[in-house]
């Protein structure tokens, strides 16, 4: 497992008033934005347990749309996002929530448009967060690395062919989790690697056959 | 150096050995995990610490209330309280830095996440208030810091820090911990005396809960600041006079993750019990939330 780092603990800098609920909230929408990579018709965000009782007050509201806007942790804009013209420009609901199984920092962004999806994640402490799932499958983002996610048929080979085109990128991985709706349905692969992927590369994985999903998430700057 | 440091044993043992700092083999452990360079980091506790110093001086001028109309004058009433401090003038200069940026943090205003934005103010506090009272260089500040995020490093690799899943212990706690390092570093106490006072800190704050009036981090958070760090204080005076801690700061920080587990949901961050159901809490929260 990953050790925490000294710059983990020494920053961000940013916008008042709490890091698990405003930094951490920016930080899980900017990470949402990179896995959902294109503008929504409309997003709905689901705040669970201690987000849905004083994310309100935390600023976590407002957090989780300037996230969504691109916006970093240390924007001044984020005190008043509500009435950026960004904001302005998208269709956008909150619902709070009680689900005792979930983290008490849980959020779903349930984007709806061209493609319908469902990113879930957590915010677990000290600005630091992690995406837990993508529609049905589990998944492990915390923003820290660049990260190839891939939805595709639950073949033989698939994990094989991935892994030899990033080998041609002469890319390290550093950790891949992989997950599967049942044997031969969809599965999912998340890739998080040393540097940085070529579009040749993407390309390749691309063109591979029954490949649903194919998005390069970028790590977080801030 | 190949083995990566995880408790506090270990980064003692490791210091002893090699008769460095703590803040020397915290930067070797960095650069041996081969995600950062040791320029990396310098670079970025300067930037921190920057952004500290410039938060206080916007906190020391404003009286900008928070949104909530609850808070944000307290650092002006004891900046101007004519009353002489008993503590002496770096205790109260602390007291007024740690306030200064507290409140920046609830006007939305920049600050540093220390560990957490809602403990903000009690590593700057401690560690700019001695280094300008004892004009201790720039270099030595950063070497202090890095200590400091070494403690909440080696703490956050147990548990959590943040009060929803620990309490107020692991944010304010650890902030507390992380200063006394900071400070009793720059005083020039040795490995062991930085150690215990870390174990002395956090030891004596087990149990705190996090139960903010309203859901905003105002009360009691904002004068906690003060408060935890003229704690960090009190936890170097005596690592300093080489009072140790009888429970290894290894197995206190154990106790601690025992102890988030066992407190109710209710007191840590929901709002749902404490502080924030008291009467009082109550009619503030009809008030503000309507």
């Amino acid at each position: 497992m990953r050790q925490s780092s000294i710059i983990d603990i020494i920053s961000p800098i940013m916008a008042g008033p709490s890091s698990s609920h405003t930094a951490g909230a920016v930080r899980l929408g900017l990470l949402a934005r990179n896995v959902y990579n294109t503008k929504p018709d409309k997003i709905t965000f689901k705040l669970y347990n201690s987000y849905a009782h004083t994310g309100k007050g935390h600023g976590t509201d407002k957090g989780l749309l300037a996230g969504i806007l691109g916006f970093s942790v240390d924007d001044v804009r984020i005190k008043n996002v509500f009435d950026t013209p960004e904001a302005q420009e998208l269709n956008y609901s909150f619902e709070f929530l009680d689900d005792f199984n979930r983290h008490p920092n849980a959020v779903d962004f349930i984007f709806e448009g061209g493609l319908n999806m469902t990113v879930s994640g957590d915010s677990i402490g000290a600005g630091e967060i992690l995406l837990t799932k993508i529609n049905n499958f589990s998944v492990n983002l915390d923003g820290k690395y660049n990260t190839l996610l891939v939805v595709y048929e639950d073949v033989p080979g698939v994990i094989s062919a991935v892994t030899h085109i990033i080998q041609e990128d002469n890319v390290n991985i550093a950790s891949l989790h992989c997950d599967r709706s049942g044997k031969g349905k969809d599965a999912s692969m998340c890739i998080c690697v040393d540097g940085e992927l070529s579009k040749k590369c993407l390309n390749a994985v691309s063109d591979l056959k029954k490949m649903y999903i194919v998005r390069y998430i970028k790590k977080l700057e801030s | 150096m190949d083995q990566v440091i995880t408790t506090f044993r270990q980064l003692y043992y490791v210091c002893k050995a090699s008769n460095k700092k703590i803040y020397e083999v915290a930067l070797d452990n960095e650069v041996a995990k081969g995600e950062y360079s040791e320029y990396t980091v310098r670079l970025q506790a300067k930037k921190s610490l920057d952004a500290m110093k410039e938060a206080i001086k916007i906190g020391l001028k404003s009286t900008e209330k928070s949104p909530s109309g609850m808070s944000g004058d307290d650092c002006n009433k004891l900046q101007k309280s004519i009353c002489s401090s008993i503590l002496g003038d770096t205790a109260r200069k602390i007291m007024i830095y740690a306030l200064a940026t507290s409140e920046q943090n609830l006007r939305m205003g920049t600050i540093v996440a220390c560990p957490t934005a809602g403990s903000c103010g009690i590593v700057p506090s401690v560690l700019i208030a001695f280094a300008e009272d004892n004009n201790i260089p720039e270099g030595e500040q950063i070497n202090a810091l890095i200590t400091a995020g070494e403690v909440g490093r080696l703490v956050s690799n147990k548990m959590a820090l943040a009060g929803a899943v620990g309490g107020c212990q692991a944010e304010c706690g650890v902030a507390a911990a992380m200063a006394t390092a900071a400070l009793t570093q720059m005083r020039g106490g040795s490995v062991k005396q930085v150690i215990n006072a870390v174990a002395l800190a956090l030891k004596n704050i087990l149990g705190l809960t996090c139960d903010p009036v309203c859901g905003l981090v105002e009360i009691p958070c904002v004068k906690r600041n003060p408060f935890l760090a003229i704690h960090a204080v009190t936890a170097s005076e005596l690592a300093m006079a080489d009072i140790i801690s009888k429970i290894p700061i290894d197995e206190v920080v154990d106790a601690m993750e025992q102890t988030g587990k066992l407190m109710s949901p209710l007191l840590k961050e929901s709002s749902q019990g404490g502080l924030a159901k008291t009467k009082t809490a109550i009619a503030l929260e009809k008030n503000i939330l309507k």
